[in-house]
C-alpha cells in the first residue's frame, strides 16, 4: 500500500539504486545531500580567499601575464599599513561611517515612533517614506550631484533661503570641509527608510499589554519610553546599526557617482580605493592584500558587535 | 553549350557559398561619443563592399578603459577591433593584446608615412620612435579651447576689456592673457544671465583633471623626465618652471571658473558652454562639429583657438585614438580587412566630412581643408603642437597617482604646488622601480 509522498518515492527508486541506498548509513546520506552545498561554498567563497591570500604575498599584476610573479612576503602589507593616503581613506571611511549611522538611527528611530502612533493616512507616509531606497545608489548619486550645483541646485538654495547669502558661493562637492558631509546627507537620505522600517518592525513588536501595565503604574510617557520602548527595540536598532555597517563600509557607487572621491582624496573611501588599486592600476598581489586586511577588520568588528547583541537579546 | 551552362552556374554557386562562408560578423569597440556614429555611418560602405556585418560596442568615457581593458586583460573575443586610447599601446602590445601590424602593412602598401607624424608616434608605436606598428590612426585628436566670439565682438565688453588690460578682447596669444579674459567674465551679467569665465577640466575619478593640467604644465616646461635619461624625473616632473606651471592652473580654476565645476571633464564642459554659462571651454577637438551645429552656440557665434603658449613654448594635450585587431580575435583576417579599408584616402575623406578627424596627410593637406569647417585650421595648428601622457604598459598607475596628486593640490586646496610634484615624482618611481625600469 502508498500512503505518502515518501512511500511513492521509495516505490519509484529503481531496484539497483534502491538496493545500494539502503545500505548506506544515515551518516552517509545526509553527506550526500549536504555535500552539493558544501562544495559550492568552497568554490565561491573560501577558495577566492584562499587564493586571495595567496596572491597578497605577490607582486602580480593581472594586466602583466608574462611578468615573473615574485613572492614578496609581506611587503604589501607593510606598504599599505604605512601609506599616509590609506590612513586617509580609513578616516574618511570612519566620518562616513560613523555619521551616517549616527544620523539614520536617530531619524530612522525618530520616524518610526511617529509613524507607529495610529494616525490617519500612517501607510500612505509610510509608502512616501520609503521611497528613497527603493531607487539605484548610482541614480541618487547622479541626482544629488544636481541637487548640490551651487547655481542650480535646490540644496544651496534651501540653506541660503534660512542662511542668507548667495547659494552660489559655496559648492557641497567641491570643498574639502564639506564634500564629507555631502556624502553623509545624501546616503542618509537614501537609507534612513531602511533603518525606519526595522525600527518600526521591533517597536510593533512590543505588546500593548507592557504599557498598559505600566500606565496602571503610573509610569509617564518618558518614563516608559526608557524603560520599556528603547530596551525591547534595542535589539532592532543594533541589528540596523549591523547592517547599515557593514553596507557603509563597502560604499563605493553612490559616492563614485556623486564626487568621484574627490576633492583631492577626501571623500575616497576604502572600497573606492580597493577598486582604483584592483581593477584601475592593476596592482593585484597589493590589492590582495588590502582586501585581506578590509576583511579582517569588517569581520573582526561584526564579531564583535554579533556577541553584543545577542548579550543585548538574552537580556 | 548545356554543359558550360551548368559549369557556369555551379562556379557562382561555388563562390556564392565561399563568399557567404567568409562573411564574419566583426566588433568594433570604442568609446560612446559622437564620432563613434559616425563610424557606423562610415562602416555601412566596408559592411556593402565587403559582406562582413559590423556591431559596435561603445562605452561612455568614464567607464571605458575599466570595461575595455578588462576585457583585453581576460583575453576576452568580444572585440575584434579595438579602437583604444593612446596609452594603451604600450600595455597592447607587450601585453599581447593588440596584433602587431607592420607585415600587413607592407603587404597592402599601406605607410605611417601617409599619416600626421604626431598620431603615428601617439596612437601606432611600441616602443616610441621606433618602426612598431600596433595600430593605424583613426581619430586625431587634441585639446583646444572654445570660445564666445559673439561675447567678444560686444561693442561694450570689448571698450570695458581694453580700458581694463589695454589690449583687444580677442583670441589670447598666451595663457596669462587667457586668464585674464576668464577673469573678465567671471560673474558678469551678460544678457540678464551670470556667466563665468572657463570651463576647464577637473574631473577626479579618471583621466580629466591629467588631460587639463598638462595644456598648463607643458607651456610652462614640465617635461616627463630627462630627455637624455628617461626615467630620471626629478628635477623634471618637479621643475622650479613646472611648479609655477601647476600653480597657474589653480589659479586659473579659483578665479575664473563656474562654482561647482570641482568634477568637471567633456561632458560638463560641453554642458556649461552650450548652456552660456562660460564664455570659454577647454575640451577636445571632437566636440567642435556639435559647437557648431548647436541652435544656442553654433552657426558663427563660437570661435576656436589652439592652446595658448606658456613662458617656455606652445603644446597642446594629445587625445584621439588608433584602431588596432585584438589578438584574441578569431576574425583576425577580416578585421584587417577593415583596417584596409579604412585607411584609404577616399574613406578616410569620408571620415572627416562625417564628423571624424582623419589623420591622414592626403585629407589634412587638401587645399580646401582648412577652410571646409570653421575649426579646421584650428585642429591643423593645435595637430602641430600636440605632447602626450606616458604610454607605458604601466600608465594606469602613473595617470592614477597623477590625478590624485593634482586634484588634491588643484581642488581640495591641500599643500603646495611643489609639495604635489615631489610626491608625484615619489609615487612615479615607485612605479617605475616596480616595473624594473629604474
Amino acid at each position: 500500500m502508498i500512503h505518502t509522498p515518501m512511500d511513492k518515492i521509495a516505490k519509484a527508486t529503481p531496484e539497483p539504486m534502491a538496493r545500494k541506498v539502503r545500505g548506506l548509513s544515515d551518516r552517509t546520506i545526509a553527506w550526500i545531500f549536504v555535500a552539493p552545498s558544501i562544495f559550492l561554498l568552497l568554490a565561491v567563497n573560501i577558495f577566492p580567499l584562499i587564493w586571495t591570500i595567496r596572491l597578497s604575498f605577490t607582486n602580480y599584476k593581472v594586466n602583466r601575464p608574462n611578468r615573473e610573479i615574485d613572492f614578496v612576503g609581506l611587503r604589501n602589507y607593510e606598504r599599505i599599513l604605512t601609506d599616509s593616503d590609506t590612513w586617509m581613506t580609513m578616516q574618511a571611511t570612519a566620518h562616513f561611517l560613523i555619521w551616517t549611522i549616527v544620523l539614520q538611527v536617530l531619524i530612522g528611530f525618530a520616524l518610526a515612533y511617529l509613524l507607529n502612533m495610529k494616525f490617519k493616512g500612517n501607510d500612505m507616509w509610510t509608502t512616501i517614506i520609503v521611497f528613497p531606497m527603493m531607487l539605484s545608489p548610482a541614480v541618487v548619486g547622479n541626482f544629488w550631484t544636481f541637487l548640490y550645483q551651487p547655481q542650480i541646485g535646490l540644496f544651496n538654495y534651501v540653506v541660503t533661503f534660512f542662511t542668507g547669502g548667495d547659494p552660489s558661493s559655496f559648492s557641497m562637492i567641491g570643498d574639502v570641509h564639506l564634500a564629507p558631509w555631502a556624502i553623509v546627507i545624501a546616503d542618509t537620505w537614501m537609507w534612513t527608510p531602511f533603518v525606519m522600517l526595522i525600527c518600526l518592525a521591533g517597536l510593533r513588536s512590543i505588546p500593548d499589554s507592557i504599557y498598559e501595565a505600566a500606565e496602571c503604574d503610573r509610569a509617564s510617557k518618558w518614563r516608559q519610553f526608557w524603560t520599556i520602548t528603547i530596551p525591547m527595540a534595542l535589539p532592532f536598532l543594533m541589528l540596523a546599526v549591523l547592517f547599515r555597517g557593514i553596507e557603509n563600509f563597502k560604499m563605493f557607487d553612490l559616492v563614485v557617482q556623486l564626487t568621484g572621491g574627490g576633492p583631492g582624496n577626501t571623500t575616497t573611501l576604502t572600497s573606492i580605493d580597493l577598486k582604483r588599486e584592483a581593477f584601475e592600476k592593476w596592482r593585484t598581489g597589493y590589492s590582495s592584500a588590502y582586501a585581506v586586511i578590509l576583511f579582517v577588520t569588517v569581520f573582526g568588528l561584526a564579531s564583535i558587535y554579533v556577541k553584543a547583541l545577542n548579550k543585548v537579546k538574552e537580556r | 553549350m548545356k554543359t558550360q551552362l551548368k559549369l557556369s552556374v555551379a562556379t557562382a554557386a561555388v563562390m556564392a557559398v565561399s563568399g557567404a562562408a567568409s562573411a564574419e560578423d566583426l566588433t568594433l569597440c570604442w568609446a560612446s561619443w559622437d564620432p563613434a556614429n559616425a563610424l557606423i555611418e562610415l562602416s555601412k560602405d566596408f559592411e556593402e563592399k565587403s559582406g562582413h556585418t559590423m556591431n559596435f560596442e561603445f562605452v561612455p568615457w568614464p567607464n571605458f578603459a575599466d570595461r575595455m581593458l578588462n576585457e583585453l586583460n581576460s583575453g576576452g573575443k568580444l572585440c575584434d577591433l579595438m579602437i583604444g586610447d593612446s596609452q594603451w599601446i604600450g600595455g597592447g602590445a607587450e601585453n599581447g593584446h593588440y596584433v602587431k601590424l607592420n607585415d600587413f602593412f607592407d603587404a597592402e602598401g599601406i605607410t605611417m608615412d601617409d599619416f600626421i607624424p604626431a598620431t603615428v608616434t601617439g596612437y601606432a608605436e611600441w616602443p616610441k620612435n621606433t618602426p612598431n606598428y600596433w595600430a593605424l590612426p583613426a581619430f586625431g585628436d587634441v585639446v583646444g579651447w572654445t570660445y564666445r566670439k559673439d561675447w567678444f565682438e560686444r561693442p561694450e565688453l570689448q571698450a570695458e576689456f581694453k580700458e581694463k588690460y589695454g589690449r583687444d578682447l580677442d583670441v589670447p596669444n598666451s595663457l596669462d592673457e587667457l586668464k585674464d579674459i576668464a577673469q573678465f567674465f567671471q560673474g558678469r551679467d551678460i544678457d540678464g544671465t551670470t556667466v563665468y569665465g572657463a570651463a576647464i577640466y577637473t574631473e577626479r575619478g579618471s583621466e580629466g583633471i591629467t588631460m587639463g593640467v598638462t595644456n598648463a604644465l607643458y607651456n610652462y616646461g614640465f617635461e616627463y623626465g630627462n630627455p637624455d635619461s628617461p626615467y630620471e624625473l626629478d628635477g623634471f616632473v618637479n621643475s622650479e618652471d613646472a611648479v609655477a606651471g601647476l600653480e597657474f592652473y589653480k589659479d586659473l580654476y579659483d578665479t575664473a571658473t563656474p562654482p561647482g565645476s570641482s568634477n568637471w571633464y567633456m561632458g560638463e564642459n560641453i554642458d556649461a558652454y552650450k548652456s552660456g554659462q562660460v564664455a570659454l571651454q577647454m575640451n577636445f577637438a571632437f566636440i567642435w562639429p556639435g559647437v557648431e551645429a548647436d541652435a544656442n552656440v553654433g552657426g558663427g557665434k563660437s570661435g576656436y583657438f589652439p592652446n595658448p603658449a606658456g613662458p617656455n613654448g606652445q603644446f597642446a594635450q594629445l587625445g584621439g585614438q588608433g584602431i588596432s585587431v585584438v589578438s584574441y580575435s578569431d576574425k583576425q583576417d577580416a578585421a584587417l580587412e577593415y583596417i584596409k579599408w579604412f585607411a584609404q584616402p577616399e574613406i578616410q575623406s569620408r571620415w572627416w566630412e562625417l564628423g571624424g578627424y582623419s589623420a591622414l596627410k592626403a585629407v589634412v593637406e587638401d587645399p580646401g581643408f582648412a577652410t571646409s569647417q570653421p575649426y579646421a585650421q584650428t585642429f591643423l595648428d593645435s595637430m602641430a603642437i600636440v605632447k602626450d601622457f606616458w604610454a607605458e604598459p604601466a600608465y594606469a598607475e602613473l595617470l592614477l597617482a597623477m590625478q590624485q596628486r593634482v586634484h588634491d593640490y588643484v581642488i581640495a586646496g591641500n599643500g603646495t604646488a611643489e609639495e604635489a610634484l615631489n610626491g608625484l615624482v615619489d609615487d612615479w618611481t615607485e612605479t617605475f622601480e616596480d616595473e624594473g625600469k629604474i
